[in-house]
């Protein structure tokens, strides 16, 4: 029973780097969807066609290749970076990708009347998406952005590939020395789905302070 | 006779195939109060469009203060106006909507103050204490802190007409402001419509179907049907002695429909 502990304590410690790799991955996650959402829609042909890169690219290659190159590839071209930098970069590049799609379809689809508005009132096309637009579509993102979120824990997984100790890598562990693949595999089950269940929370109490007294379909 | 502060010359516009506009001419005098009335697609709410900038004209010029405002003069010649010209010409003008068009994330207030501070530079508290006297104009101050979800139709487009009254444009635009409001609401914005026009020396261009209303209001109506103005003149003469056979089904539907004139 004793030595239970110590495996437990391991988990725990990869239950540590699973959080910070899912926290730094949304961070990243956050600021790439957010430049690249914003360059889909810009006037610019140049803007555009670099974020339509990126989200495609991102898109339709894995994120077991992405990981790979991250860590194995950027090295070769001069640029070294530790698991955890790599797992950040690939996992939130990637997420950040689909994030673009949300931030995109959400900008656009609040109603014509809002921009009008602005219009009438001479703002510049920046002051219409920073106090009008983006506040009124961030709300309508956000739900999506709970799904990226613990897709992106979910993910998270992979990094146990570079060798980076998270939350599967310790569990991995525990079971090879061990013997035992009920006892780390259902701990960590357990761990997965309470993180997924504070992300989901976070994001659901966040929409409803948000939309305090707000009906975005009617100005 | 001052010069006029709108100049339309031979405007054409067209939605795809479809010829909205046709070659149409009009001025507005400074001051004056102008009532557009005509059958619904007759083009009313497309020329007050264009005049926000909303819509792009596809020929003939507009010039409003004497400036055009769809072109910019460069190199001795008239060209297509870009961005900063439209954004120069557009604090002349303000509009407010059939639909209100208010910020819902943003208190009555700061719908108010929002453009004041963010297009001029207003301080914030001096943007707060000319919101308040707008607000109270229009009878809205006691609901500064509300958000708009929160308000009726009637309150709703009281706080939309402060809002646009707060950049002091010189020509508004009104684009059936009570059509979309339950009838018993309808009379709490136009006493304000008729507030600011017995008040202030401001262009005012009114689309309504309100024929009382515009009647009462304006210093002459322009008669619309199939893009083109068929009719114009003083509203005693548009309203009671109308020349124009158009002018006379269209006015004989309306009294049918139930309306006073
Ligand atoms: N964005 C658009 N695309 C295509 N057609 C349009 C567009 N806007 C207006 N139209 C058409 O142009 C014509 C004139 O429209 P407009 O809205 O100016 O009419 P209106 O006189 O304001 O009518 P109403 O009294 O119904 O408001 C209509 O036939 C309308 O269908
Ligand atoms: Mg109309």
């Amino acid at each position: 029973m004793e030595q239970w502990y110590g495996y437990i304590g391991l988990i725990l410690d990869g239950a540590v780097v699973t959080a910070k790799i899912t926290v730094l991955g949304c961070a990243l996650a956050l600021v790439a969807a957010f430049t690249a959402g914003l360059g889909r829609i810009s006037r610019f042909w140049q803007l555009r066609w670099l974020a339509t890169a990126y989200i495609e690219f991102f898109r339709g290659t894995s994120i077991f290749v992405q990981l790979f190159w991250a860590y194995f590839v950027l090295p070769l071209l001069g640029v070294p970076l530790s698991p955890l930098q790599a797992g950040v970069l690939a996992l939130g590049l990637n997420v950040g990708a689909y994030g673009a799609e949300v931030v995109r379809g959400a900008i656009l689809s609040v109603p014509r009347e809002q921009y009008e508005g602005c219009k009438a009132l001479n703002f510049t096309r920046i002051q219409e998406l920073r106090h009008v637009i983006l506040p009124q579509a961030f709300v309508l993102m956000l739900p999506t952005f709970g799904n990226n979120a613990i897709e992106l824990l979910k993910g998270t997984a992979v990094v146990s590939l570079i060798s980076l100790s998270d939350m599967t890598f310790q569990a991995q562990v525990v079971r090879a020395q061990t013997g035992s693949t009920a006892v780390p595999f259902l701990t960590i089950l357990f761990l997965y789905f309470a993180y997924s269940t504070v992300i989901s929370n976070s994001i659901k109490a966040l929409e409803r302070r948000l939309s305090r007294g707000l009906d975005v379909t009617k100005g | 006779m001052t010069d006029p502060i709108i100049r339309i010359e031979g405007v054409s516009k067209s939605f795809g195939n479809f010829e909205v506009l046709k070659d149409l001419s009009f001025t507005v005098a400074p001051g004056e109060k102008l009532a557009l009335i005509g059958p619904s697609g007759s083009g009313k709410t497309t020329i007050l469009r264009i005049l926000m900038t909303l819509e792009e004209i596809n020929g003939g010029g507009i010039f409003v203060d004497d400036e055009p405002l769809w072109h910019m003069p460069k190199n001795g010649a008239l060209v297509k106006a870009d961005e900063a010209h439209l954004h120069k010409m557009r604090a002349k003008i303000g509009m407010v909507f059939q639909l209100f068009n208010l910020f819902p994330h943003k208190t009555v207030l700061e719908n108010v103050t929002l453009a004041p501070m963010l297009t001029k530079g207003t301080p914030k508290a001096e943007a707060n204490a000319l919101a308040m006297d707008l607000l109270a104009m229009v009878g809205m101050a006691d609901k500064a802190s509300q958000k708009p979800a929160e308000l009726s139709g009637g309150q709703k487009q009281r706080v939309a007409i402060a809002r646009a009254l707060a950049l002091r444009p010189k020509i508004m635009l009104f684009d059936e402001v009570t059509s979309a409001l339950d009838p018993e609401l309808v009379e709490e914005v136009l006493n304000v419509l008729r507030k600011l026009a017995d008040e202030t020396d401001m262009t005012m261009l009114l689309v309504t179907h309100e024929m009382n209303f515009a009647h009462d209001f304006s210093d002459r109506v322009l008669f619309f049907d199939g893009g083109r103005i068929v009719e114009s003149g003083p509203p005693d003469q548009i309203f009671t002695n109308p020349q124009e056979e158009r002018t006379q089904t269209f006015l004989r539907k309306i009294v049918a429909a139930g309306q006073r004139i």
